[in-house]
């Protein structure tokens, strides 16, 4: 009784109901707890120094890990709700189910692992840091992603894309493994890569429709040293076999040029 | 509506408000009634969606014993209202049970009178008019000619109940415990022009035809003037009433299936047109030149139901979000995926819309039945 | 009969700056300036300059100011110089004062007045370089409602739509005749039309048969003149339009000055060499709204039905109650052209003193016609001296389905609106008959500045339209509730359906 009372010791009274610590890991449950409560909790445990954190009973709670910045690891029961890792600096969140819009909304660094599906806007003006999704991803994903000498946002997707992937990207790698896809199936998602000026798209299997400034060529020897990685970590991940993923064709989608709308204006 | 009236309703006299929100819907596609318990819970986890100014639920199979008669449900804001309501209802229609709504106290704003009316068409309407028509024609006229009458829902066996305040509250105060249907669709708001009026909620009705909208329209201005040629008068300042009276348009007078209307409202791009083969290419150029006025642009995801369909939709480049869910005979459909585990922890398939392509859920015959009836969930 | 009038312009020579290379004596039509050998120096007679810029331009040091001339009447806001001007005139010549181009009467342009929407926080914009922005629009009559037929789930049209022009984008070139212009400038409109997948009027001039080619991308014109109206012409377009009136001129002729009748015109219109082209004020077989039912069916019958049919009148007091007649008598399309309008020649008295101004009359026919439920029946194209892509948006978020536009079509070739185009002499090549002059017009060269000017206007709409939060063209159309107007009064917005600003 002791020990567990020095544990729990420095949690506010009202949270008390819903943590308990087992082992090194601090159980939560977030029943019924509104997202406020609930970052505060987490931003409690990260300053007591907790390494690791599970929630479960999460039912749409947002914005859970923004604003934490250390190496803190999270794992969440249940579906986060929007704004999953927004701004997040450093922790490492691993989500057992689906996560829903906005997940690592202008995510600096840190790392998100979803096992399950993401919805619209993943990754919106990434920064830096991973995300790694097992299956689909909605629209607009990946848009201006921009990376700067040492950050580099990474965001892998297991499955396919909607409309509008990567638009105005300007940095950062993203990849898009077409594991969901039936044999023969192609990408649907058109206007890919519209209004893209830097940054890589990689894309495992067929894909058509895409953005007027961008084109898609074949990888060359460096970019299947980056695909393997990927591929590699995401294998990790979700336990898939490398080289059945490996044995699909990839290419790379990159842009035109780094000014693509030079010639709109009249000056 | 004369000015002074819209004014009291609408102190900024704005031309319309928009829908940023919440919605949800809950359908057994087997017509097996259940009770308000999981579509409460599931728009209610919601709640960062609405702002507490605007809830509401529209339920099919409520009235099972009174089924062959159009349930009224209208909101009075005044004495004479009621009045002059009544005088025209007694003159359209044989009126077979009427009494207030029971409701408890909640934590709701300034609730207005309620009252509900089981009625059927006279027989002294003009020879070509249809009992539908008779019904909507007397909707057009109360909701214009009395001032502070606004007709809530007139279809037969369902009712809609809305109001200012979050849903829950809403539900709470309309005692929404006490009923069963077999599809429920839910909604709350975020209203920021119309504070406190209680008819710019959401579902939004015609008929027994509802629908609920997350989004703002910003064809509004011509959807309404389209809608207007063809005698429906826009009076409650909310864009979603076109939507309620386009699908009336469309699916109940022009007889166009729900696919073929998905089309109009969110019709492909002609790039994508100009690819199709010629005859499906044909019908789609004359739907876009034809209906082009009824597009819905903006952003939207809707919720729109009648008896035996539940169809989600939204907009051709998806703003707004719709998560599709089924379990066993159920079919979900909500803005957030959370809500709906919530209610349904352990869901057979999970699925999010596409841009422009409805989600229909049906069950066999025109209104629901208690036994085995085909099943459909299509996409 | 010695002239009182004082010349209007004072032609300035930088004379450091000149360097003698003639361009502006071959330049200049009007015999303004003359080398003179002896002296080497370049005179200029004022009283010939007109203003056209042309010499100005092409001066290859930019030795050369036109200045409007101070020295002429003591200011007075009610007999304006331009008042003076006119009488001396009409005492020296007892005739009608012709001018060109538009009204320049400082009437209120409405355009100026109406603010546009755009959408922030409860409805995002949407970005038209990178997401697709339709602008695409359909011309003719639409059904009220579309009938289906549905075997063995699938789906066939029943309906069968009439015939309809495809524009690309909102925008076509309004009706110019060939006598009023050159052959290259009627060329270079078609070519751009069709490049930018829109049209181009013939106006009531006929269409020379070397421009049949771009048929697809033309409307010929039938007005009261009937000029070069034949079968193989109605076949030639897209479309044929019954011109009954024009917003330069309402309620009277076309009239193309016999200093312009040249062989080709001659030729082309089936009338005299030398003689004054008049055009009728009423088309005689229009004498009431049944005629001009019957004529649209004539012209029906005449092409098979496979062409629309427009109509185009001016914007005159009741121009809601005609064009509700127009529509019921069956015209696929209803053209209004507003006081702003341009001409080749017309009375200025006349130019400037009858019509409406486009805004009003477009609101009010298309309040007028949703009002009798049959908005649907014809499309509704507005003109009237349309200046920017501004001045398009606000016109279709009134409920206009396309504009016309003239001025800025010339303008955007060269034109300086000099109003000058009556004499025939255009030194830019635009509004003269004379195929030597009319060589100055280089079609390739003049059609890929319309084109530039058709593609940069439709960017500017698309940018506005994204905005806005709305992404088709059919979204905006007759949407006035994304309108405001400034500095108008309550029956001024009343008429245009629109509210004030702040509202």
């Amino acid at each position: 009784m002791a020990v567990q009372q020095t544990k729990t010791a420095g949690i506010s009274q009202k949270f008390l109901a819903n943590v308990t610590q087992e082992k090194g890991v601090w159980k939560v449950n977030a029943e019924n707890m509104p997202y406020k409560e609930l970052n505060a909790l987490l931003r409690e445990l990260d300053s007591l120094g907790a390494e690791q954190v599970a929630l479960s009973n999460v039912y749409g709670q947002r914005y859970l890990g923004t604003d934490l910045k250390t190496k803190l690891k999270i794992d969440i029961y249940g579906t986060p709700g929007n704004d999953l890792a927004s701004f997040m600096d450093g922790p490492s969140i691993e989500v057992h189910g689906n996560a829903q819009d906005c997940t690592g909304n202008t995510m600096n660094s840190g790392q998100v692992v979803i096992h399950g599906r993401a919805g619209d806007i993943t990754g919106y003006a990434m920064r830096g840091g991973k995300v790694f999704i097992r299956d689909d991803v909605g629209y607009r994903v990946g848009i201006h992603m921009k990376e700067y000498m040492d950050n580099k946002p990474i965001m892998v997707v297991g499955g396919t894309a909607e409309d509008f992937l990567g638009e105005y990207m300007a940095g950062g790698i993203l990849a898009v493994l077409g594991l969901t896809l039936k044999k023969g199936e192609q990408h649907r998602a058109r206007y890919v890569g519209t209004g893209m000026h830097a940054g890589i798209i990689y894309v495992r299997g067929e894909i058509g429709n895409l953005g007027k400034e961008v084109k898609k060529v074949d990888v060359d020897e460096k970019d299947l040293v980056v695909i393997k990685g990927l591929v590699k970590e995401y294998c990790g991940y979700f336990g898939k076999d490398f080289d059945s993923v490996m044995k699909g064709k990839f290419f790379k989608i990159v842009p035109y040029s780094h000014r693509p709308y030079g010639r709109v204006y009249a000056y | 509506m004369n000015t002074d009236d819209r004014l009291i309703v609408n102190p900024f006299n704005h031309d319309k408000d928009f829908a940023g929100c919440s919605i949800f819907g809950m359908m057994s596609l087997e017509g097996k009634r259940f009770g308000s318990k999981d579509p409460v819970r599931a728009i209610s986890n919601m709640h960062e969606r609405s702002n507490g100014l605007g809830g509401g639920f529209a339920v099919y199979g409520i009235y099972p014993d009174f089924k062959d008669y159009y349930a009224l449900h209208i909101m009075y804001l005044s004495k004479d209202a009621k009045q002059r309501t009544d005088k025209i209802l007694a003159s359209c229609f044989n009126i077979i049970y009427d009494e207030e709504l029971q409701t408890k106290p909640a934590n709701v704003v300034d609730p207005p009178v309620i009252w509900r009316y089981f009625v059927e068409p006279r027989k002294n309407r003009p020879k070509d008019q249809s009992p539908d028509d008779c019904v909507l024609d007397a909707v057009m006229r109360i909701n214009t000619e009395t001032g502070k009458a606004f007709v809530f829902s007139s279809g037969k066996d369902m009712g809609v109940f809305k109001g200012v305040g979050f849903p829950e509250d809403i539900a709470d105060y309309f005692c929404l415990e006490d009923y069963t249907g077999y599809l429920w669709s839910c909604h709350g708001r975020f209203p920021t022009n119309t504070p406190g009026w209680w008819g710019g909620a959401h579902p939004f009705n015609i008929l027994d035809w509802t629908v609920v909208h997350n989004g703002e329209l910003s064809s509004y201005g011509i959807n309404r003037r389209y809608l207007e040629m063809y005698g429906y008068k826009c009076t409650l300042q909310t864009d979603t009433e076109v939507l309620a009276y386009a699908v009336d348009l469309l699916m109940r007078k022009q007889r166009l299936p729900i696919e073929i209307v998905s089309q109009v409202l969110a019709s492909p791009f002609w790039a994508e047109i100009d690819q199709m083969e010629p005859k499906k290419r044909l019908v789609l150029k004359a739907l876009r030149q034809t209906y082009g006025s009824l597009l819905m642009n903006g952003p939207f995801s809707i919720i729109v139901a009648h008896h035996g369909e539940m169809i989600g939709l939204t907009d051709r480049i998806k703003l707004r979000p719709m998560m599709a869910a089924t379990k066993g005979s159920m079919l979900y459909l909500s803005s957030e995926e959370a809500s709906i585990r919530l209610v349904s922890p352990a869901l057979d398939k999970v699925w999010s819309a596409r841009g422009g392509e409805p989600i229909i859920g049906r069950i066999g015959g025109k209104q629901a039945v208690e036994n085995q009836a085909k099943l459909e969930v299509e996409q | 009969m010695k002239s009182y009038l004082p010349p209007e312009y004072i032609v300035e020579r930088d004379e450091d700056k000149c360097i003698r290379c003639k361009v502006c004596v071959n330049q200049c039509t009007y015999e303004t300036h003359s080398y003179d050998a002896e002296d080497d120096v370049i005179r200029s007679k004022d009283e010939n300059c007109v203003n056209c810029q042309r010499c100005v331009t092409f001066c290859p040091t930019h030795a050369i100011t036109i200045r409007e001339n101070p020295t002429a009447y003591r200011e007075n806001a009610n007999m304006t110089s331009d008042v003076i001007k006119d009488i001396k005139k009409q005492a020296e010549t007892g005739g009608i004062i012709l001018t060109g181009m538009g009204c320049d009467r400082p009437l209120l342009t409405y355009w100026d007045r109406l603010l546009v929407n755009a959408s922030q926080v409860t409805n995002p914009s949407i970005d038209p370089l990178r997401e697709p922005m339709e602008i695409r629009t359909y011309l003719g009559m639409k059904p009220d409602a579309l009938e289906m037929e549905y075997t063995n789930g699938d789906i066939e049209l029943k309906t069968q739509l009439t015939p309809q022009l495809t524009l690309e984008v909102p925008i076509m070139f309004s009706a110019m005749s060939y006598g009023a212009i050159s052959l290259n400038v009627h060329e270079s409109l078609a070519r751009a039309a069709t490049k930018a997948g829109t049209y181009f009027n013939t106006g009531e001039g006929g269409l020379d048969p070397s421009l049949y080619k771009y048929g697809e991308h033309t409307i010929v014109q039938v007005a009261s003149g009937r000029f070069g109206v034949h079968s193989k012409y109605l076949h030639a377009g897209a479309a044929v339009e019954i011109k009954i009136g024009q917003g330069a001129k309402p309620g009277i002729g076309g009239h193309l000055p016999g200093e312009k009748v040249t062989a080709e015109i001659s030729r082309t219109r089936m009338i005299p060499l030398g003689t004054d082209a008049l055009s009728p004020a009423p088309q005689h077989d229009i004498y009431s709204i049944e005629d001009l039912r019957q004529l649209i069916y004539a012209l029906k019958e005449a092409t098979n039905y496979e062409k629309p049919i427009s109509v185009k009148i001016a914007a005159v007091h009741n121009a809601a109650a005609i064009a509700s007649g127009i529509v019921r008598a069956g015209a696929d399309i209803v053209a209004i052209d507003g006081v702003r309008g341009s001409t080749g020649a017309a009375p200025k008295i006349i130019r400037d003193n009858v019509g409406i101004p486009i805004e009003l009359a477009l609101a009010s026919v298309d309040q007028r016609l949703r009002d009798e439920g049959i908005r649907n029946r014809a499309s509704i194209v507005a003109a009237g001296g349309f200046r920017s892509s501004g001045d398009v948006l606000k016109a279709i978020a009134l409920g206009a389905d396309a504009v016309y536009i003239a001025t800025a079509a010339l303008v955007a070739i060269g034109c300086t609106v000099c109003q000058k185009c009556y004499t025939g002499k255009c030194p830019w090549g635009i509004a003269t008959p004379d195929p030597w002059i009319g060589k100055r017009v280089n079609p390739d060269i003049a059609s890929e500045r319309l084109t530039n000017l058709l593609r940069g206007w439709s960017h500017e709409i698309k940018e506005m339209m994204g905005g806005m939060g709305v992404n088709s063209i059919e979204s905006l159309r007759g949407n006035r509730l994304h309108l405001r107007g400034v500095g108008l009064t309550d029956t001024e917005l009343r008429i245009l359906g629109v509210k004030m600003a702040g509202d």
